[in-house]
């Protein structure tokens, strides 16, 4: 039901421009639908069934509401005959949704709202934020996009590219923060995002690429996490419960992004880097050259300091741990300075070295920097106290 | 929609700015805004050290010397546009020669026509 309640919501926010409005009217109609649907059964058509029960409140509402701003919009309503095709109108509510003019933190919980139509708690929940402080922020949104005349529209071809990655972005963080977590489903969502996404814009071969780049680190979600919830490194995962068929699947998104004949993009890249590890069988036969060049054509296209230390870290796995720690020592400066993951990767580095005094130190520093009581910081504490 | 568009003065920005033969002189900007009517007035504004600030404490008027806010960035100019949208009132933000060496603040009006 959540795609039929996307693409209602999306096309009474079209007609009427309110998002309250759309938001609850279609609540109201998924709830009468887990009512009366057990007993009278499935109507044949539950899309149709649940637009006309969403939009017959929409009407009612507004009547009630005796403006003349309401009085247009139910003429909207009404006169909406011919239906323009659903995918625009959800298109329509992504890219809104994304607009840079709304604060990044905003637009991941704006889409989850109304395109992924998670509730208030779930997305505070994922988002690890006070359920009150969300929903402030949810109408401090929806107003600046009225207030501030935000359009509601598939950005017209001059900005579409520069726009797509700014959504592409937005997926791919909300995948992150659910895939910090053992309980992930933030990542099942940004995954169903994705893919909506490549079913919507069918040629954009970016975002087939991020639907590869997700689908291929969902494959290992069973084993990223032990019973405890505690991290799992890569190499100490069980490669034989990593799941073929997502691997499968995120080599097939690759192959048909690939096929778009166009340069490979920063998701593409990062895609190519997964499908490494996921296809590889254990640490020392990753092809670590491979992972390398990838990282160089990801730095040299989107220079950034965190890509930068990935790229040192598979130089190490390539040329000698000697090597990594010279990449890595190449990196200190103020663009890293507090990221707990670079004294992590010297540590990790130090440690197959058996230079465990000066390991002990820098996991030291990285456990004091990484978030407190992150599942980063306990796995930083376990090294530490299994050093010799 | 109706946006005031402030045109800031930010050192830091300049110090930074790279000209681009691309960038449109102000000529050329307000050659195109006005040729399709996008903009109903603008202008410079003289420096903050010209600044007045008045308030009223207790009943009685307080003037004093300068801008309201002390800062390193101050408004310079300002044009008043008038846009379908926000992203037509970015296109026009993002011409003007001031986008390269400062910055523009796009601020709708209390009372749009929506």
């Amino acid at each position: 039901m959540s795609a039929e309640r996307g693409a209602i919501v999306a096309s009474l926010i079209r007609l009427t421009g309110d998002w309250d409005l759309a938001e609850d009217c279609v609540q109201d109609a998924v709830e009468k639908a887990l009512q009366r649907w057990p007993h009278e059964g499935v109507p044949r058509s539950p899309g149709g069934w649940l637009t006309t029960v969403a939009r017959n409140r929409a009407l009612d509402v507004l009547r009630r509401r005796q403006n003349e701003r309401a009085i247009l919009q139910q003429l909207a309503l009404l006169q909406d005959e011919e239906q323009p095709s659903v995918s625009d109108d959800r298109l329509r509510l992504i890219f809104t949704c994304c607009h840079p003019a709304i604060a990044l933190e905003n637009r991941v919980a704006l889409t989850l709202k109304t395109v992924a139509g998670l509730s208030t708690a779930e997305i505070a929940r994922g988002l690890l934020v006070a359920e009150s402080t969300l929903s402030q922020r949810l109408l401090r949104t929806k107003a600046k996009i009225a207030n501030a005349g935000i359009p509601y529209r598939v950005p017209p071809p001059e900005l579409l590219a520069e726009r797509t990655g700014g959504v592409l972005n937005v997926l791919y963080l909300i995948f992150n923060e659910g895939y910090g977590q053992p309980d992930d489903y933030l990542a099942t969502e940004a995954e169903r995002l994705a893919r909506l996404l490549v079913e919507l814009m069918p040629d954009e071969d970016e975002a087939l690429s991020l639907l590869a780049l997700i689908t291929l680190q969902m494959a290992r979600r069973a084993t990223r996490f032990d019973a405890a919830g505690d991290l799992v490194p890569i190499e100490e995962q069980d490669r034989r419960r990593w799941d073929t068929t997502l691997i499968d699947a995120g080599q097939r998104y690759l192959r048909r992004a690939a096929a778009s004949r166009r340069p490979p993009g920063p998701y593409r890249l990062q895609a190519q880097i997964a499908a490494c590890h996921a296809t590889a069988s254990d640490v020392a036969t990753t092809p670590w050259p491979a992972i390398v060049t990838l990282y160089d054509a990801l730095l040299t296209a989107h220079p950034s300091p965190v890509v930068a230390l990935n790229r040192a870290v598979a130089v190490g796995f390539r040329d000698g741990y000697a090597a990594g720690l010279a990449e890595l020592d190449r990196l200190s400066g103020p663009a890293l300075a507090g990221y707990y993951l670079l004294p992590a990767a010297r540590a990790d580095f130090l440690r197959r070295s058996g230079r465990s005094d000066e390991a002990r130190a820098a996991y030291d520093e990285a456990a004091r920097l990484a978030p407190d009581g992150s599942a980063e910081q306990r796995l930083l504490e376990r090294r530490l106290a299994s050093l010799p | 929609m109706k946006y005031m568009m402030f045109v800031i003065a930010d050192p830091a920005a300049a110090a930074e700015a790279e000209p681009n033969e691309n960038d449109w002189t102000i000529e050329q900007w307000l050659a195109d805004v006005d040729g399709r009517g996008k903009r109903i007035t603008g202008d410079q504004l003289r420096p903050t050290s010209d600044a007045t600030t008045v308030r009223v404490s207790r009943g009685e008027v307080v003037v004093s010397d300068g801008p309201f806010t002390e800062s390193k960035e101050w408004i310079c100019g300002f044009d008043i546009l008038e846009c379908d949208d926000l992203d037509e009132a970015i296109a026009i933000a993002a011409r003007h020669p001031q986008a390269n060496g400062g910055k523009l603040e796009l601020r709708p009006f209390w009372t749009g026509e929506s």
